[in-house]
Formats: C-alpha cells, sequence, structure tokens
C-alpha cells in the first residue's frame, strides 16, 4: 500500500472553454482553501469565448509552495477532444476522473482510471435540462471532495463565497455537489486514493485574490483618479476590478457620484495620451495594457519622458505578439519598455513579486511616478495578474502621498526665478506648474520638441545636451526613491541567483529545496529598474549568479549587463519561455545542470 | 488722462476683465510671412481679448505640423500642451475630465486632423468634448516641404506639378455625420466670419469644429491648387453672414425680421446669422450635410455654420462626478479608510 500523501498534490482539470467550469473549479480552490491548507489556482485558458480547450490547475501545499506543478497526480477530464494527449502525458500512478466512454485504460495501463457516470448523475441532480451542461462540472467537485476529505462545511463556504447569495444557485451546485459524493463513497473510491486534505490552521486571515485585482485596489487606495483603457488580456481584469471596487468605495455617499473617472479608449494610442491630458492637470492617472498596446503605448511614454509628465502604465505582460498565445505568461517585454520610444529613453519599472505587491506597488507607483514626473511602468504578468495567489492581508496605506515637485500661485519665491526644466535641488528633478495658474512667471508650454531650461523652444545642441544629461541626474535619483532588491536568501555561498515578478515563487521553492539538498544559493529578488546599489553589491559578492526568467532573450541579464557592464561575465540565464509559469522543478533542474549538489560549478558548455 | 483715439485701441484698452489685446499675446511666429495660420492666430487673440476670457482659465493643445505651433503664438498667459501628431484630442479629454473648468482651444491641421489623427478626432467628437477645435485646412504638408494631405482636392496640383488622385475628405460633412453638434467653417483671411465663428465656438457647450481654410503661401498658393487665397475668395459662398454677442454683453443686433436667425448659446450668448440668399436652418443636421453634398458636387466652397446644437451636452456632463473637480480633490477627499480596506479583504478570506 502506498502511504498516503497529506496536503501536498496536484490536480488538473481539462475542461472546454465557456462551459461553466471556472466557478466548479474556484468553488474546489476555495473549499480546500476554507480547510486552512495553502492553495493556489493556474488558468490556462485559450483566446476564445467558448469552444476551444482550457485547463485549470490546482496545487495544494502546506508549505504554501504554490508555482505550477509539473506533477499533476489527479487529471479530470471533461474535454473530448483534449483527453488522449492529457492522459499521455500524465506521470505513471496518477489518477484519471473522467466520462466512461473515454478509453483511459487503453490509453494507459500505469495510471488509475476512475470512470464517473457524469450524464447519469448530473440528470439525477439538477431537473432542468438546460443547466446541466453547466451543473456537470459540480459533479467532479464532489467527486474529488470525497475523495480528498475536503469537509461539507468547507464546500458550502466556498459556495457562498463563489455565488454570494444566490440561494437557489447554491443548492443546485449542492446538489449536484452530493450526488458526485455520494458515488464515490458507494464505489469506495477515498480508501483507493492515497491522497488527502487534512484541515490545518494555515490559511486563517489568508486571502485569495488575482494579481490584478489586488493592483486595481492599490491604484484605488493610492488615489488614481483617471483610469483609460483599451482591452486586451490579459491587463482587462485589472480595469475591470478598478471599477467594480471604484463603483462602491470611490463614490460620494450622499450623491452616488464618482471622484474618479474610467474611460475606454478607441485604442492603446488614445488611452495613454488622457492619462497625460490628466496628469498634466494635476491628476493621478493610470493605464492598464498588455502585448500589442505597449507598442501602440511607445510614442506617447517618450514624449512623457521627455516633457517629464508622470503617469503609471500597468503592463500585464503575456506572449507576443498578435493572436496564438496571448493568453499565456511571460515576462518579455522588460526590454522593450526599458528604452520605450524612439530617441534615448530610459523609463523606469517596477516588478511586483506577489499579489500583495501588485498592492503596494499599485499604490506607490503613483507617489514615483509623481516625484518622478515620468512614465512608470509597473511589470505584471499573466501569471501574477490573472491567477489566484494566496496572500497575507493587505495592510493599509496610510502614509501621505508625495505629489512630488508642484509649484502654486502660493510659491512667490520659488517662481521669481522659475524655469520648468531647471536642476533647482541638483537632484535631475525640476519644479512643475499646473495649468490654471495665474502667476505668469509659472505659465509654459509643454513640448515634446526641443526646450531649454525655461521650456522654451530651441534648437540648440549645448540646451539638448543640458537637458539630456540632467534626466541622466534623474535616473541616478530614482534609484533611491524606487523599492530596493529584497536579500530573499543571504547564502555563504559563491553562486547567487536574481529573479523577479512571478518567477518569484518557484525560486523560493527550488532554493529551499536544494537548500535541503545541501546547495545553498543567495537569492536577490529586482524589485524596479533602475537598479538600486545593492543589485551592483550582490553581484560583486558572488562568483556567479544565475538570473531567471521567463523570456527567450535573457532580457533582465541583458539589461543587467548593459547597466552594470563590469559585472556581465558572472551572469548566467535560466530562460523558461513557454508560455506557462514556471515551475520549481525546472529552476531546480537549471541550476543542478551548472552546479553539482556540493555547491562545484560542472564544466558545461553554456 | 487717456485721450478717445487711444481707448479705441484694443492694445490699451482693458476689457470687461481689465486686460488689453497685448495681455493675449504670444511669443513670435516663425511661420512663413504671410502664413494664412498666423491670421488664425491674430483672430483667436481677438476672440479671448473681446469674451474677456482670462488666459489662465485657458488650456491650449495642438498636435504637430505648422498649425500646431501656433498655440505658442498666442496666449502666453495660458498653460500649452503640443502634443504629438494626430494624438492630441486623447490629451484634451483626459484633462477636460478632470479639470472641466477650464476653457479649452485646439488648434490642429488637415494631416494632423484628417490622417493620422482621424480616429482620435472622430472619437473626440464622438465624446464631445467641451473645446474649441480649429483645423488650420491648407491641404498640404507644409513642415515636411509640401506633400499632399488628405484634405487635398482631387485634380489639385502641387507646386511641383503632382496631381491629387484622390477624393478629399471634407472634415465638416465628416464631423455632422459623426454627430458633432457645432460644424463650421471660415476662410482665414475673413475676420469678418471668423471672429463670431470662434467666439460662438468657445461659448459652445461641446466640441466645436471650426474648418478654417488657411493658404498655405509657400506650398500650396499657386494657380492649380483649390486652396489657394485666389482660389478661395472666387469660389466662397456665404450661407449667411454671422453676428456673435457675448452673454455679458447687451444685445443690441442690427438685424430685420425674417433675415435673421439667433440662437442661443448654453452661458446666455447669443449667435445671430444673417440670411444672404437661401433659407438656411443651422439646426438641421441633415439640411446641413445635403448642402455640404450639394456644393461639393457644384466645386462651391461654402463658409458659414452649418449646424449647432445649443443643447449639446458635453462629455464632462455625462461622466457623472462628484462636483468639484477631480484635480481639487485631497488625499482625504479620495482615499477610502482602512476599514473600506478590511472589508475588503474579509470578503477575500
Amino acid at each position: 500500500m502506498i502511504s498516503t500523501r497529506v496536503n501536498d498534490f496536484s490536480i488538473h482539470i481539462a475542461t472546454v472553454n465557456g462551459s461553466g467550469s471556472q466557478s466548479a473549479n474556484n468553488v474546489l480552490m476555495r473549499a480546500i482553501f476554507r480547510m486552512g491548507v495553502p492553495v493556489s489556482g493556474k488558468n490556462l485558458f485559450p483566446s476564445n469565448i467558448q469552444g476551444l480547450p482550457t485547463w485549470f490547475s490546482i496545487r495544494a501545499n502546506e508549505k504554501a509552495w504554490t508555482a505550477r506543478h509539473v506533477r499533476y497526480d489527479l487529471l479530470v477530464c471533461m474535454n473530448e477532444t483534449t483527453y488522449v494527449e492529457d492522459v499521455k502525458k500524465l506521470e505513471p500512478g496518477s489518477f484519471v476522473i473522467h466520462h466512461p466512454h473515454m478509453q483511459v485504460s487503453a490509453i494507459r495501463k500505469d495510471v488509475t482510471s476512475i470512470p464517473v457516470p457524469f450524464s447519469e448523475l448530473v440528470a439525477q441532480a439538477c431537473v432542468e435540462v438546460r443547466l446541466r451542461k453547466l451543473a456537470v462540472n459540480m459533479i467532479y467537485v464532489g467527486v474529488l471532495a470525497e475523495i480528498l476529505g475536503v469537509d461539507n462545511e468547507a464546500v458550502m463556504a466556498a459556495l457562498k463565497q463563489q455565488f454570494s447569495t444566490k440561494q437557489k444557485v447554491i443548492q443546485l451546485n449542492l446538489d449536484c455537489i452530493e450526488a458526485g459524493r455520494d458515488w464515490a463513497k458507494k464505489e469506495s473510491w477515498p480508501e483507493k486514493i492515497p491522497l488527502r486534505v487534512e484541515r490545518r490552521q494555515l490559511t486563517d486571515s489568508k486571502i485569495l485574490i488575482e494579481g490584478n485585482a489586488a493592483a486595481a485596489l492599490g491604484a484605488m487606495f493610492g488615489g488614481c483618479q483617471l483610469v483609460s483603457w483599451y482591452p486586451i488580456t490579459p491587463s482587462s481584469s485589472l480595469v475591470d476590478a478598478f471599477v467594480e471596487y471604484a463603483d462602491r468605495y470611490r463614490v460620494d455617499p450622499k450623491t452616488g457620484k464618482k471622484n474618479f473617472v474610467v474611460i475606454q479608449a478607441e485604442d492603446e494610442l488614445s488611452a495613454i495620451g488622457m492619462t497625460l491630458g490628466a496628469s498634466w492637470m494635476g491628476a493621478r492617472a493610470m493605464t492598464a495594457t498588455s502585448g500589442p498596446g505597449i507598442s501602440l503605448m511607445a510614442e506617447f511614454t517618450g514624449y512623457a519622458y521627455y516633457a517629464e509628465l508622470p503617469t503609471v502604465i500597468f503592463d500585464i505582460q503575456r506572449v507576443g505578439p498578435s493572436t496564438g498565445l496571448p493568453t499565456r505568461t511571460s515576462q518579455s517585454d522588460i526590454e522593450f519598455v526599458a528604452s520605450l520610444s524612439h530617441g534615448d529613453t530610459k523609463i523606469p519599472m517596477l516588478f511586483p513579486g506577489s499579489v500583495k505587491e501588485c498592492f503596494e506597488f499599485g499604490g506607490k507607483a503613483f507617489d514615483f511616478a509623481e516625484q518622478l514626473q515620468s512614465p512608470l511602468f509597473v511589470m505584471s504578468d499573466l501569471d501574477l495578474g490573472m491567477n489566484f495567489w494566496m496572500s497575507d492581508p493587505f495592510e493599509y496605506p496610510s502614509e501621505k502621498w508625495n505629489r512630488g515637485k508642484i509649484l502654486s500661485d502660493q510659491d512667490e519665491e520659488k517662481l521669481k526665478d522659475f524655469g520648468r526644466y531647471k536642476d533647482v535641488d541638483g537632484d535631475g528633478i525640476s519644479y512643475r506648474t499646473l495649468p490654471g495658474m495665474k502667476d505668469r512667471r509659472g505659465v509654459f508650454f509643454t513640448r515634446g520638441s526641443g526646450h531649454n531650461e525655461m521650456a522654451a523652444y530651441t534648437e540648440s545642441s549645448e540646451a539638448y545636451v543640458r537637458n539630456m544629461n540632467r534626466l541622466l541626474q534623474k535616473w541616478e535619483t530614482a534609484k533611491e526613491i524606487l523599492p530596493r532588491p529584497i536579500l530573499e536568501r543571504n547564502a555563504d555561498s559563491p553562486w547567487g541567483v536574481i529573479a523577479f515578478g512571478s518567477t518569484h515563487d518557484a525560486v523560493r521553492e527550488s532554493l529551499a529545496e536544494l537548500e535541503s539538498q545541501g546547495l545553498s544559493l543567495s537569492y536577490l529578488r529586482i524589485c524596479s529598474y533602475p537598479f538600486h546599489q545593492d543589485v551592483e553589491d550582490f553581484l560583486e559578492r558572488h562568483q556567479s549568479v544565475f538570473v531567471i526568467e521567463q523570456n527567450r532573450d535573457a532580457q533582465m541579464r541583458n539589461l543587467l549587463a548593459k547597466e552594470l557592464r563590469r559585472y556581465a561575465h558572472k551572469l548566467e540565464s535560466i530562460l523558461h519561455f513557454d508560455g506557462l509559469p514556471i515551475p520549481a522543478s525546472f529552476v531546480s533542474d537549471r541550476i543542478l545542470d551548472n552546479l553539482d549538489p556540493k555547491g562545484v560549478k560542472k564544466n558545461v558548455a553554456s | 488722462m487717456s485721450l478717445p483715439d487711444e481707448k479705441k485701441n484694443p492694445m490699451l484698452t482693458p476689457n470687461r476683465v481689465g486686460l488689453t489685446k497685448k495681455d493675449y499675446a504670444g511669443a513670435a511666429s516663425t511661420l512663413c510671412t504671410g502664413c494664412g495660420h498666423d491670421s488664425v492666430t491674430m483672430h483667436l487673440i481677438s476672440a479671448f481679448y473681446e469674451l474677456g476670457v482670462e488666459p489662465h482659465r485657458v488650456a491650449k493643445f495642438s498636435g504637430i505640423g505648422c498649425s500646431s505651433k501656433t498655440p505658442a503664438y498666442f496666449l502666453s498667459g495660458s498653460h500649452g500642451f503640443n502634443a504629438v501628431h494626430g494624438r492630441m484630442p486623447s490629451v484634451a479629454t483626459g484633462s477636460n475630465a478632470v479639470r472641466p473648468d477650464m476653457l479649452n482651444i485646439a488648434v490642429s491641421g488637415d494631416g494632423d486632423t484628417a490622417s493620422i489623427g482621424l480616429g482620435q478626432f472622430a472619437h473626440l467628437i464622438r465624446r464631445n468634448v467641451k473645446m474649441l477645435y480649429i483645423i488650420e485646412n491648407n491641404g498640404v504638408y507644409g513642415l515636411t516641404k509640401g506633400q499632399f494631405s488628405a484634405t487635398a482636392d482631387k485634380t489639385s496640383v502641387l507646386k511641383k506639378g503632382d496631381r491629387n488622385l484622390f477624393e478629399p475628405i471634407d472634415l465638416c460633412l465628416l464631423a455632422l455625420s459623426l454627430g458633432c453638434d457645432f460644424v463650421g467653417r471660415s476662410f482665414s483671411g475673413d475676420l469678418k466670419q471668423v471672429l463670431p465663428l470662434m467666439k460662438s465656438g468657445l461659448s459652445h457647450n461641446g466640441l466645436a469644429v471650426l474648418d478654417i481654410i488657411s493658404p498655405c503661401i509657400t506650398f500650396n498658393n499657386h494657380e492649380g491648387s483649390t486652396k489657394s487665397y485666389k482660389f478661395v475668395k472666387e469660389h466662397d459662398e456665404y450661407l449667411h453672414e454671422i453676428g456673435f454677442v457675448h452673454g455679458a454683453e447687451e444685445i443690441q443686433v442690427d438685424y430685420g425680421e425674417g433675415e435673421t436667425r439667433i440662437v442661443d448659446l448654453h452661458d446666455g450668448s447669443k449667435i445671430t446669422l444673417k440670411k444672404l440668399e437661401r433659407d438656411y436652418d443651422p439646426t438641421n443636421r441633415t439640411e446641413a450635410m445635403r448642402f455640404l453634398e450639394e456644393a461639393r458636387e457644384q466645386k462651391l466652397f461654402l463658409t458659414g455654420l452649418f449646424y449647432i446644437n445649443p443643447k449639446s451636452p458635453s462629455f464632462y456632463q455625462m461622466l457623472d462626478l462628484v462636483d468639484e473637480p477631480l484635480v481639487a480633490l485631497s488625499q482625504e477627499q479620495i482615499q477610502p479608510s482602512a476599514q473600506c480596506l478590511d472589508q475588503i479583504m474579509t470578503a477575500l478570506m
């Protein structure tokens, strides 16, 4: 008898897009979460509304390792067109829940087939024929709940959260779950499958949230006043969440009127343009986009860099370009954004590595953009943005907003010799004024074309060079303003790891795993660009550093090599770019390709 | 004590807010001598002066091109935003959403509006952002040395001899079909007509599109050009004579019953339209489009106020925002409380 694995397994659910499986999957995931067991959900979905295959992976893990797992213990086959391939990919010893007509045993002898009479069960549990197509998904929720030992209390709580107060819907789904449970119990499946959920208190006062919703909350509490956007996956849900929350929390309780505006633009050119108009007037403005949207925003980003206008752009990175894999994750906009636009351009970026940081950076981004008077990109991705992650609750951002250097009619002294692009304080950041100002000494004309310190049009080479050098000075200042890198692990080792963004979860799991095998590596997580001095110090301290990222071209490595040239030879790349979230095992395997378990470098040609 | 003669000089005579015309000036123009755009700039200075608008209450917007340089040449007391090519409407839209109390003036050209910026122009109209949008239309790209623009007439000839093969975009007809509530056309050399159109456009409660034919003295003012001074003067047909009376002024208009139509604007101003030869109702969109279509067939260059809907609901009014402009709100007024965050967090547990 195989020993039972408790609170450590993965479930892979293959369904058809638009069949209502998303609700069922969320209920199952939340029910495990309600059992007090850390969990994550990864949605692998097509660029399609209905009909194409979609997969959802749930990973339960007591140590809260929730990065994507490549070994699935349980597979649920609800999709006729993919089940053969899905079954073929399984590891030996896996369990497969499927429709009875699917010939799972004929495909694989080394997996356990669990044929569930879905059609009969749903017909008994759901009287209304037209609802059966949706309700059938709750049958597998019931079967799995019974097999894994997820109790009714947890399932009920998850159902209530999913369907809020729709009592009729809750009852219908509960009936189907019960039908699945009864069948599994009758067939004695729980005894035959050695995977269990046991109650823990590990999720007490934890939340489950997608990064896009977290970022939207950050922006809402951070005082964003104008959102302008053009719908594009996977960034749309960020704006959807902003609208949902702001409609509730950013309205005058007496009049119901809003203190924010959301404008759906005609394209991304216009979306970013509107944010610049608003920020020029003195409002906090943002847009959110992905993929080709970034390309369209390049022109205005360069303008904003040069005219020195704040704006916040959330880039929910995905595989590019165009159609094909727009619904797959990636970290492949790094180099493009770093110098977005024509001409000499340097664009600051933030890299949230968790949903909590999506919230924190989502709010602080407005401070940073206004302090730096610059476009600022928050580089999230589809995995972080659209999947569910467990987190501690977010802390209330109670500090006073930093609106940067703005002069008004009251600033008599400073207006005396005001020049919009003068470096008064020696930090490269000039004072700006806002439209509506009466004092003519503060009035200026904003332009992307050549300007001198007084914002007057000029084609003078000297004035251009002075201005470009001041912008470099500002770039240096940015290093102290933006979030510092975090030393996640400080090992007494010549080997280091640098990662950022959604890769963090896989890296921390991998490094813990390697340490348990006796191989210790230091880990620095980059949170912003330009790079803080701490990044250089980390490279200085280590003989060799693996830069782990989710793109083909080693974009972060290239940026590090460019900015910190003398350390370029120390940088080794670990690259994952198949569009799926990076698993911890991939990180460990690549590190072990290079280092033996004693930490001695292998002789490998890379 | 000032002499009566001095009083008449607007450069020295304060308007109703105590400013002289000089206070509405800008930097010196860098356009070619004789450029129609400079006339438009002068007319705009007159319009703002006569309306008695304080420059700090004005926001200037433009895109790229000769026309788009001009906001630097008037109202140096107003902040201005010289955006990227064809994208100024989005900037003005965002600006208006957070600061609706500014009077917005946009200057664009035919390249900026009819080609690279056609999309943003269309959506600006759709949103009806309160702003006077002037197109300084010369049918040619001046800054890049004289290529055809999308408003150049078919068969019109470039200075170097090339003939335009394609139908022009009639921006007024387009604006009307997109639902614009204020559409007019004039000629840069026609102060008498252009000034009241500008003033009424600035008083309009939504987007006012004013297509001003403004000949390019350097690249499009020769025989064969349909945007030359000579051509326009020979083919111009007035719909009506236009007068504008500001709401603050006493209404004393010289008009005769049956010949004149008065349109009340939302801010109490009035436009008077004096009939020339035909009955024309500027509040009938379908008629306006028919007139323009006919004029196009007859190769007539129709000017005047084609259409106005004085009850136009502006973009900002449709947004349903709090009474104060968004930019005026403090952190205390905007940021939801810690209890709100607790409530949200609890729901996610």
